[in-house]
C-alpha cells in the first residue's frame, strides 16, 4: 500500500437522513445497474416464454383454434407475457445480501426500511415491463392485431409489469423470511399451479370438473381475460369490464403477496 | 456531543441459554481508542453488533454518542461508522459505485460524495480496481473498501470489527496510520476489536480483555502488563517432573509460575537476575529444558493470567520466536485468503 497523499479526515461532512425518495432511487439504482450483470438471470426469463410461444402456436393452432373459434396466436400472446414476466424479481440478490452481510451494512445506514424493499420492487418493474416488450412485438411479428390499438398495448404492457410486480412479493416475502437461497428458488414453484390451472390453453368454457372450478377462482384466468380483451376486443364495455376485472385479480393477489412482503421486511429489520 | 462516547451499564446479550456478553460496563471517552482484546467466540462482535444497533440488549443498556442503542437506533446510526467482522460488500458493484450509494445513504450531496469518495479511495488505493466489480478483489482489497465505506460519511464513532484480517502487513499498518490520523486529526473514537496483540498494544489508549462474555480486565496496554510484573520467563521443557514447579516458585525473585502444557511462564521482577536461579531450578528438579527465553511481559501474559489461556495459538508461538508482528499478520493474511 502506498504512503496516504490525502487524509480522509480534510473534507467534513455531516450525516443526515437522505429521504424517502432518495432512499428509493437509491436502492433501486444499484437494483437496476445489477440486472445486466447477472444476464443468466435475465435471458431465460426472455427466451423461454418466446419459444414456448412459437412451439404453441405450431402445435395447437389449428386443434385449439378450430376448436374454440379462436385465433390462437393473439389467445396466446397474453399466456407468453405473463410467462416473461412472472417470477422476475431480485430476490435471490437480496438473500445474497442477507448471507453475505451486505444487508446488515445497509441497514446500519440511516436508510428507512420499506426503500430496501420497494426499491427493489421498482427495479423489477422497470425489468418485467422490458421482458413484456419484446414478446408483445413477437407477437406482432406473427400477425397479432391489437383492436385496441397504440393505447390498448401499452395497457397491456403495464397490466403485465404490474401483475409481474405484485407476483414478486412472494419471493420477496420468502426471501426475506428465511434468507435462504434455496427456499427463493424452490419459490418458483408457485408459477405453475397459478399460470397453469386455468385458461392458459384454452378458452374457460372449454374447461371442465374440477379445472373449470380451480381457473374461476384463480386470479391468472381473469389476467389472461382482461389481456385478451385488449388483443381481441375493440375498446367496449366488455373490454372495459374484462380488464376491470384483470385489475381487481391484480390487486387481490398484491394485497396479499405485497402485505407478506412488508410483513417479512418487518420481521427481518427488526433487531433480534 | 457531550460525555463519554459509548457507556455500556451491565450490557448482556443471550442467545438461547447462552450468555454471549455477560454484564459487561465500559465507559469511552471522546476520542479515545479503545482496543477490545479476546480469543473467537469471546464476545467482541456481539458487543459491536449491539452497539451499532443490530442487535438488541438483554439486559442492561448501551449508550452511543449519548443515544441508546435500544430506543434511539436511528440517532444512533447517524453517529457512527462500522467495519464488521466480514467485509460486507455487494459483489456486483464496483467499488466506486458501492461508496458513492453508501454516501447517498448517508445524506450526502453531489459534491460531498465526490468528494469523500475520491478521499477515502486514497486511504484503501485500490488502484483501477475502484471501477471493477468486487468480485474480482482479493481478500484484502475487500477488506480496505470495507473500511472505506465505513468512514465515508466521516463518523464520530468508528467501530472496527478485527479491522486488519485479512491485510497483508503493509496494508495493516496503512490501517494503523489512518486508525491513528482519524485519532489524531478528527478526534474520532475508535472502538476496535481484535485478537492481534501487538494490535491492540500498538493502537489502544486503553485495552478492555473479554473472555467468556466477562470484561475481565480493562487499562493501558502498560498498566495491564504490569500487572503481571517485569519480566516473564519462558521455559520449555520436554520433561517435567512434578517437583518442577515448585521448585522454580522457591526461587529467590520469582513472583508466579504458570504451567501450560510444556512451557513455564516464570513471572519475575528482574528476570535476568532469575534467570540462571530458574535454570537451576528446572535442572534439579530433572526437567529436560529445551529453551528458556527472557523477555518483557505482553499482553498475551496478562490474558493468560486471568484466563489460564493463552489468546491464540498464533500468540503463544510468536512469543517464543521473540517476534511479534510478521506471525500475526501471516495470521491475518492467511485468514483474509481463505475468505
Amino acid at each position: 500500500m502506498t504512503e496516504v497523499a490525502v487524509s480522509p479526515t480534510s473534507v467534513r461532512v455531516q450525516a443526515r437522513p437522505a429521504g424517502f425518495v432518495v432512499d428509493l432511487f437509491s436502492v433501486a439504482q444499484r437494483a437496476v445497474r445489477q440486472i445486466p450483470r447477472e444476464p443468466a438471470s435475465v435471458i431465460p426469463a426472455l427466451i423461454v416464454p418466446i419459444f414456448f410461444y412459437v412451439l404453441n402456436i405450431g402445435a395447437l393452432s389449428k386443434v385449439t383454434g378450430a376448436a374454440a373459434h379462436i385465433d390462437f396466436k393473439s389467445f396466446e400472446l397474453p399466456v407468453a407475457v405473463v410467462f416473461a414476466v412472472t417470477g422476475v424479481s431480485r430476490a435471490s440478490s437480496l438473500v445474497t445480501d442477507i448471507q453475505n452481510g451486505y444487508f446488515d451494512r445497509l441497514t446500519i445506514t440511516p436508510v428507512r426500511r420499506l426503500p430496501l424493499l420497494l426499491g427493489l420492487m421498482m427495479a423489477d418493474l422497470a425489468l418485467v415491463m422490458a421482458l413484456a416488450i419484446p414478446v408483445l412485438l413477437v407477437g406482432l411479428a406473427l400477425g397479432v392485431h391489437f383492436r385496441t390499438g397504440l393505447p390498448g398495448m401499452v395497457l397491456f404492457v403495464v397490466l403485465s409489469g404490474i401483475w409481474g410486480l405484485v407476483f414478486t412479493g412472494l419471493p420477496y416475502a420468502i426471501a426475506l423470511k428465511t434468507g435462504n437461497p434455496g427456499a427463493v428458488n424452490a419459490s418458483f414453484v408457485l408459477f405453475f399451479p397459478i399460470t397453469f390451472l386455468s385458461t392458459t390453453f384454452v378458452p374457460k368454457a372449454a374447461l371442465e370438473g374440477w379445472l373449470r372450478t380451480v381457473a374461476t377462482y384463480n386470479p391468472m384466468t381473469y389476467i389472461l381475460a382482461g389481456l385478451r380483451a385488449l388483443v381481441s376486443q375493440p375498446w367496449s364495455v366488455s373490454t372495459a369490464t374484462a380488464v376491470g376485472d384483470a385489475v381487481l385479480a391484480v390487486g387481490a393477489f398484491g394485497l396479499v403477496s405485497i402485505t407478506l412482503a412488508l410483513l417479512a421486511l418487518r420481521g427481518r429489520v427488526r433487531r433480534p | 456531543m457531550e460525555g463519554p462516547a459509548i457507556v455500556t451499564e451491565d450490557i448482556a446479550r443471550r442467545f438461547d441459554d447462552y450468555w454471549a456478553v455477560d454484564g459487561v460496563n465500559l465507559s469511552i471517552g471522546r476520542g479515545e481508542i479503545y482496543g477490545f482484546l479476546g480469543p473467537n467466540g469471546a464476545g467482541k462482535s456481539t458487543l459491536v453488533r449491539m452497539l451499532c444497533t443490530l442487535l438488541r440488549p438483554s439486559r442492561g443498556r448501551g449508550l452511543v454518542a449519548g443515544y441508546d442503542v435500544a430506543r434511539q437506533p436511528e440517532l444512533v446510526r447517524l453517529q457512527i461508522g462500522v467495519a464488521l467482522q466480514d467485509a460486507a460488500l455487494d459483489d456486483r458493484q464496483t467499488g466506486r459505485e458501492l461508496l458513492d450509494l453508501q454516501a447517498r445513504l448517508y445524506g450526502l450531496r453531489r459534491e460531498e460524495r465526490l468528494a469523500r469518495v475520491a478521499q477515502v479511495l486514497t486511504l484503501v488505493d485500490i488502484g483501477d480496481a475502484v471501477d471493477r466489480q468486487i468480485h474480482t478483489y482479493s481478500g484484502g482489497m475487500k477488506r480496505r473498501l470495507d473500511l472505506a465505506a465505513a468512514l465515508i460519511h466521516d463518523p464520530q464513532i468508528l467501530f472496527l470489527d478485527e479491522p486488519t484480517t485479512g491485510l497483508d502487513p503493509e496494508s495493516r499498518a496503512a490501517v494503523w496510520r489512518e486508525v491513528r490520523a482519524l485519532q489524531g486529526e478528527r478526534g474520532t473514537t475508535i472502538f476496535l476489536t481484535t485478537q492481534y496483540l501487538e494490535e491492540a498494544d500498538e493502537l489502544a489508549d486503553r485495552v478492555g480483555i473479554i473472555s467468556r462474555g466477562h470484561l475481565v480486565a480493562e487499562g493501558t496496554p502498560d498498566a495491564l502488563k504490569r500487572t503481571v510484573g517485569n519480566d516473564v520467563i519462558v521455559a520449555k521443557v520436554a520433561e517435567m517432573p512434578s517437583a518442577a514447579v515448585d521448585g522454580v516458585r522457591s526461587v529467590a525473585g520469582v513472583e508466579e509460575v504458570v504451567r501450560r502444557g510444556d512451557e513455564l511462564m516464570v513471572h519475575a521482577g528482574d528476570g535476568a537476575a532469575a534467570m540462571s536461579p530458574v535454570a537451576l531450578a528446572l535442572h534439579g528438579s530433572g526437567a529436560r529444558v529445551l529453551s528458556l527465553t527472557l523477555r518483557t511481559p505482553t499482553l498475551d501474559d496478562v490474558f493468560l493470567q486471568l484466563t489460564g489461556a493463552h489468546l491464540q495459538a498464533d500468540e503463544a508461538a510468536e512469543t517464543e520466536g521473540g517476534t511479534s508482528g510478521d506471525a500475526a499478520a501471516a495470521g491475518a493474511a492467511a485468514s483474509g485468503g481463505a475468505r
